[in-house]
C-alpha cells in the first residue's frame, strides 16, 4: 500500500466491528473547515445511538485565522461510551487532521496505537511549512506508533461533487462531511439526521445541500468499501444504560437560559428582563433567550456591560427578575453596580461564564478564576450569594435554583459557570415539569405599616414593592439607610447594623440549601479531592479509579460557595487530607483555609483546559497509600 | 390611606415627600423641584405609577423629594436603570434627573444610547458647569478658563453642548429652559411629558455655592430680552425689547444671524419661523450662545417610535410552553 493514501478495492472487508465501551475522536483542522459543525452533527449521530457522551469545542479567539497557521485550528472532542462518561475524555483514540497544522497542534493527545486520519492534500509544502514541519510527518516514519490513514479526502469530496455544480471554494468546504462520512462509518452510526439537517440548512440553495450530502455518502461509502482491513475496523460502541425518559442533548448555555426560564415560572413571575452585551463565551446565553418572549423573556442588548446590569436592576426594581450575564472582564465591570443591587436588596442575577484572564486573557479558554471576584470582588463588604455548575445538564437545576435564592432571599446571586460548560454538550434526560419546583413571589401590596426595608424575620429579606401599587411609593438608593424607616441614615451605628444585617442575610441561605453531600466515598477517610464548577467529569472518574485501586478518597463537589454549607466545615475536618483541583491559582482552596482552618491543598491547572483524569488520579496517588491500607501515610 | 388614586385633583404639594430637602439654601434645584412637582399635579399625575431615577450628584438627590417611585442609583447609570424600569413595566412614567457631571461625563454613553434608542423618558438634565457635590472641580459643561480646584489656571477643555449632545445622539425631543424662569419650565416640561419616546430637556440651574451667576449673562434680569430667544413653533425667532430683533438665515454660511427689523431693509419676511421638526434648524438654535440670544424652549419635537412600543410589537413566538421549549429539535426516549 502506499503510504501517502488509501485507495478503497473491490474486496470488501467482512470485518465484524471491534466492540467497545468508549471512544475519544477529535476532529481538528482551519478554523474555516467547519470542524465545530462536523463534531456537533457527530454528537448528534451519536446521542441518537444512546451512547453517553460528553464534547469539548475547542476553538480559536480569530474567527478566521489565517489558513493553515497553527493558532488557526479548531478542534471539537467528543467522550462516548456504552458505559457512564463524565469528561471529554484525556486520550484519542481517533484524531481526523484536516491538514498539517492540525496534525502537529493534537497529534501529542492521541494515545500509541490510536488512530490519525489526515486529508493528504492539505499536506502540501505551504501548508507544512506554515505548521512548522521541516519534513512531510506522513513519509519520515515520525507518526509510526499510530495508526495513519492518509486519504486525500480534498481529491476525493472532489470526485464526489463533479457535476453537481458547486465552485472550488464550495467544494473545499464541504471536505468536513466526508471525513464526517467516514467517522460515522467507523463507528455505526446513522446519517439520515445529519442529511436532513443538511436539506433544511441549505434549503435556500439545494445544489449546496445535494452536494453536502453527496460528499457525506462519499465519506461513508469509503469507509465500506476501502480495503481496510487490519488498519480501519468499524468500532460499535453501544447504548449506555439510562432511566427511562425523553432525552435530548444540551449545552451549558441552552440549560442555563431554559433554567431560568424555568426558574421564572417557578417563581410565578410575569416577566424576566434578560439584560447582555455582547461578550466571549456568555454571548450565546442571550442568543438563546432572544425570542423566547411567549415565555415572558425580554432580551435588552445594551451599549455596555455596566448598562446591562444597571438594566436588570431597574427591572427588578419594577417587579421583573433582572439579569445579567457576562465573562470575566464584563463582570469587573459590573462590580459597582452590584453594589446597588445589594445595598438596595434587589434581585438579580449575574451569570459569569468564565474564561482564562486577567484582563482579556484567553477569550475562548476556559478558566475558573473569578471566583474571588464573585466572592469577594467589590467595595465595601458587600455579600451575595454564589453557587456553581458542574456539569452541562445541572447548569438547568443551578439556574433555577439561582431564581430561587435570589426571589426568596432579595439578593443578587452569582451564577459561574465556564467557557467549557457554555459549549460543552451531553445527553440530558428532559425534566416532567411536575417535578419542577415552585416558589411563588409575593409582592408587597398592604400600605399598612410598610416601609421599603421591612423584613421577613425568618429569612431577614426585605419586602419588594413594584412601581404601580398605590400606597407603598418609597425611594431607594445606594446612600445606607436606616434598618428602621428605610430612608437615608448616615448614623455610624445604624451603619453597623445595617453591615451585619446584609451579611447575616446571606450567611443564612445556609440553613435553607441542602448540607454538602459526598459525591463518591466515604464521609471521611484519607483524602477529600474537592472541587467546584465543571471539574465535576475529571475529578469524578479520577476518585472512581483511585476508589478501584484501594484507595480511601472521596469526591467532595460544592455547587454553594457563598454561603457554603452549613456542614462542610466538619466533613473536611474529617478528612486527613484535602486537596482542591481548581482551574485557577487556587481561589476556592483559600477560602475554604480562611473559612475552617483546614490545611486544604492547593493544586492548580491554568492551561486554558479542562483537566485531565490522569493528572487528577496522580495528584490523588501522591497522597494516599493505596492498596486500601489506610491511614494517613 | 387610601389605596386608590385620590378623586381630588392632586395639588404640587402633594407630591412632595416627608423628607427634608438638604440642598443648600438659594440652590436652583429647588425651582427645579418646584416646577416638577406642579408639573406632576396639573398632568394629573398618579404617584403609585410615576417613577423617578436618578444618578449621583446634587440633582441625583431628587427622587427623595417626591411622593411617588424613586430610585437613587450609581453615578451616570440612571438612563440604563430607567430602561430596565420600562423594559419590566412600560405603563409606567419615568423621569431621569441627572446633572451635566453624571449625565454627559461618566454617563455620557447611557445619555447617547438612550436617546438614541428613544426611550419614553423624561431626561431632565441639570446644568449647573460644575460638579457640585465634590465641591466644585469643572465639569465637561464649564467653559473654557473655569478656574476649579482641579483646575486652578483655568480649565483648558471646550465645553460640551448638551443640546447639540441631545440632537447629535438622535433624540427626537430638545428643550431647554432656567431653572427660575417657572412659567416657561412647566409648559417644557409638560411638553417633554407629552412627547412618547426620549426627552431631553436641558435646565440651566444656578450652583450658587460654587458656580454663582455662571447664567448671568443671558438670565439676569436686565439682559433677559436681549439674550433670550423663547423659540415656538410654527412662531418667527424675534426676542429682545419690543421683539425687534429676530433671527435671519444667511444662505451662504447656512447660519443664522441677528437682524433687527426695520435695519437694513430687513422685514418679518426674512425672520425665520422656528419649526420644531426641523432637525437641522433645531441644531442652529442650540448653538447660538451669547453674545447673541440663547435659545429656551422645544428647540426639536419629531416624535417616532418609542424603544419599549417597539419592543413589544414585535412578535413573540412560540406558546410559552416550556415543555415544547425544552424538546424543540432532536430527542429521543429511552
Ligand atoms: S452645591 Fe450647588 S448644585 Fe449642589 S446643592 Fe449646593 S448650590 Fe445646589
Amino acid at each position: 500500500m502506499s503510504p501517502s493514501s488509501v485507495v478503497p478495492g473491490a474486496a470488501k472487508s467482512a470485518a465484524l466491528p471491534d466492540v467497545r465501551e468508549r471512544a475519544v475522536v477529535r476532529f481538528a483542522g482551519d478554523s474555516g473547515d467547519g470542524m465545530q459543525i462536523t463534531g456537533s452533527r457527530f454528537t448528534m449521530e451519536t446521542a441518537l445511538a444512546g451512547s453517553d457522551l460528553a464534547t469539548f469545542p475547542d476553538f480559536p479567539a480569530e474567527i478566521r485565522a489565517p489558513v493553515g497557521t497553527t493558532f488557526g485550528v479548531s478542534a471539537f472532542q467528543i467522550h462516548f461510551g456504552s458505559a457512564e462518561v463524565a469528561t471529554a475524555g484525556d486520550e484519542l483514540d481517533v484524531l481526523v487532521a484536516m491538514n498539517p497544522a492540525a496534525l502537529t497542534t493534537n497529534i501529542k493527545d492521541l494515545r500509541p496505537g490510536g488512530t490519525v486520519i489526515v486529508d493528504t492534500g492539505a499536506f502540501t509544502e505551504r501548508n507544512l511549512l506554515k505548521a512548522g514541519y521541516a519534513a512531510n510527518p506522513l513519509e519520515n516514519g515520525s507518526l509510526s506508533e499510530f495508526r495513519v490513514l492518509p486519504i486525500d479526502i480534498g481529491k476525493l469530496t472532489e470526485a464526489a461533487v463533479a457535476g453537481l455544480g458547486l465552485t472550488s471554494k464550495q467544494t473545499a468546504r464541504s471536505r468536513n462531511m466526508w471525513a464526517l462520512g467516514l467517522v460515522l462509518w467507523m463507528y455505526g452510526r446513522d446519517r439520515q439526521v445529519t442529511t436532513d439537517w443538511l436539506l433544511k440548512k441549505f434549503s435556500d440553495e439545494p445544489a449546496i445541500a445535494n452536494a453536502n450530502v453527496a460528499v457525506l455518502n462519499a465519506g461513508h461509502a469509503f469507509g465500506e468499501t476501502a480495503e481496510l482491513s487490519g488498519e480501519l475496523r468499524p468500532v460499535s460502541i453501544g447504548a449506555a444504560p439510562a432511566e427511562r425518559g425523553t432525552y435530548r442533548t444540551v449545552s451549558g448555555t441552552e440549560a442555563i437560559a431554559w433554567g431560568l426560564v424555568a426558574g421564572l415560572k417557578a417563581a410565578g413571575l410575569e416577566r424576566m428582563v434578560f439584560a447582555g452585551y455582547p461578550i466571549t463565551p456568555a454571548s450565546p446565553v442571550l442568543q438563546v433567550l432572544t425570542g423566547l418572549r411567549a415565555h415572558g423573556v425580554v432580551t435588552f442588548q445594551a451599549e455596555d456591560e455596566i448598562a446591562a446590569i444597571c438594566a436588570a436592576i431597574g427591572a427588578s426594581f419594577a417587579g421583573s427578575l433582572g439579569v445579567t450575564s457576562s465573562s470575566g472582564p464584563g463582570i469587573a465591570l459590573k462590580t459597582e453596580a452590584m453594589g446597588l443591587a445589594i445595598a438596595t436588596e434587589l434581585p438579580l442575577i449575574i451569570v459569569d461564564s468564565q474564561r482564562a484572564g486577567p484582563s482579556t486573557g484567553l477569550p475562548t479558554k476556559t478558566e475558573q478564576s473569578d471566583l474571588f471576584q464573585a466572592v469577594l470582588g467589590r467595595n465595601g463588604d458587600a455579600p451575595l450569594a454564589v453557587i456553581s455548575a458542574s456539569t452541562p445538564s445541572d447548569c438547568f437545576d443551578v439556574a433555577i435554583e439561582a431564581v430561587r435564592l435570589a426571589t426568596k432571599y432579595m439578593t443578587p446571586v452569582f451564577l459561574l459557570t465556564d467557557g467549557y460548560l457554555a459549549n460543552a454538550a451531553e445527553p440530558w434526560k428532559i425534566p416532567d415539569p411536575a417535578s419542577l419546583p415552585t416558589f411563588p413571589v409575593q409582592f408587597r401590596t398592604d400600605p399598612e405599616g410598610f416601609q421599603p426595608f421591612l423584613r421577613n424575620p425568618a429569612t431577614l429579606a426585605r419586602v419588594w414593592a413594584r412601581p404601580g401599587t398605590p400606597g407603598l411609593e418609597h425611594r431607594i438608593g445606594g446612600i445606607e439607610r436606616s434598618a428602621t424607616s428605610g430612608n437615608i441614615s448616615y448614623d455610624p451605628d445604624n451603619h453597623a447594623t445595617m453591615t451585619e444585617l446584609r451579611a447575616a442575610k446571606i450567611a443564612g441561605i445556609a440553613a435553607d440549601i441542602p448540607e454538602q453531600e459526598v459525591s463518591q466515598g466515604e464521609d471521611r477517610g484519607e483524602l477529600a479531592v474537592v472541587g467546584w464548577g465543571s471539574t465535576f467529569g475529571p475529578i469524578h472518574m479520577a476518585v472512581q479509579r483511585a476508589r478501584a485501586e484501594g484507595r480511601r478518597v472521596s469526591h467532595i463537589h460544592l455547587r454553594y460557595i457563598s454561603p457554603f454549607p452549613r456542614n462542610l466545615g466538619d466533613l473536611l475536618k474529617r478528612f486527613d487530607r484535602v486537596i482542591v483541583p481548581e482551574m485557577n491559582n487556587g481561589q476556592l482552596v483559600m477560602l475554604l483555609r480562611a473559612a475552617y482552618l483546614v490545611p486544604a491543598e492547593r493544586f492548580s491547572q491554568v492551561n486554558g483546559k479542562p483537566f485531565k483524569v490522569s493528572t487528577v488520579l496522580d495528584a490523588i496517588r501522591e497522597r494516599t497509600s493505596g492498596n486500601g491500607k489506610g491511614g494517613a501515610a | 390611606m387610601t389605596a386608590t388614586t385620590a378623586p381630588v385633583k392632586m395639588q404640587p404639594k402633594d407630591f412632595a415627600s416627608d423628607q427634608e430637602v438638604r440642598w443648600c439654601p438659594g440652590c436652583g434645584d429647588y425651582a427645579i423641584l418646584k416646577a416638577v412637582q406642579k408639573v406632576l399635579a396639573d398632568i394629573g399625575a398618579s404617584r403609585e405609577n410615576t417613577v423617578f431615577v436618578s444618578g449621583i450628584g446634587c440633582s441625583s438627590r431628587f427622587p427623595y423629594y417626591v411622593s411617588t417611585y424613586g430610585f437613587h442609583t450609581v453615578h451616570g447609570r440612571a438612563p440604563a436603570v430607567a430602561t430596565g424600569v420600562k423594559l419590566a413595566n412600560p405603563a409606567l412614567d419615568v423621569w431621569v434627573m441627572t446633572g451635566d457631571g453624571d449625565g454627559l461625563s461618566i454617563g455620557g454613553n447611557h445619555m447617547l444610547h438612550v436617546l438614541r434608542r428613544n426611550v419614553d423618558l423624561q431626561i431632565v438634565l441639570f446644568n449647573n458647569e460644575i460638579y457640585g457635590l465634590t465641591k466644585g472641580q469643572y465639569s465637561p459643561t464649564s467653559r473654557q478658563g473655569t478656574v476649579s480646584p482641579t483646575s486652578p489656571l483655568g480649565s483648558l477643555e471646550r465645553p460640551l453642548s448638551a443640546a447639540t449632545f441631545a440632537l447629535g445622539a438622535g433624540g427626537r425631543f430638545v428643550a431647554r429652559g432656567i431653572d427660575t424662569q417657572q412659567g416657561p419650565l412647566v409648559e417644557v416640561l409638560k411638553r417633554a411629558h407629552a412627547h412618547r419616546g426620549a426627552s431631553f430637556v436641558e435646565v440651566f440651574q444656578n450652583c450658587l455655592v460654587f458656580n454663582d451667576g455662571v447664567f448671568d449673562e443671558f438670565t439676569e434680569k436686565a439682559v433677559a430680552e436681549e439674550r433670550q430667544l423663547h423659540v415656538e413653533h410654527g412662531k418667527p425667532l424675534l426676542f429682545g425689547k419690543n421683539r425687534q430683533q429676530g433671527l435671519r438665515l444667511d444662505p451662504a454660511a447656512l447660519a443664522l444671524e441677528v437682524v433687527t427689523l426695520g435695519q437694513d431693509g430687513v422685514t418679518m419676511e426674512d425672520i425665520v419661523v422656528h419649526d420644531e421638526t426641523n432637525r437641522a434648524l433645531a441644531g442652529m438654535l442650540a448653538a447660538l450662545e451669547p453674545p447673541g440670544p440663547v435659545a429656551l424652549g422645544v428647540l426639536y419635537c419629531a416624535p417616532v417610535q418609542d424603544f419599549t412600543t417597539a419592543v413589544f410589537n414585535q412578535p413573540a413566538k412560540g406558546s410559552g410552553d416550556i415543555v415544547a421549549l425544552l424538546k424543540q429539535g432532536k430527542t429521543w426516549t429511552v
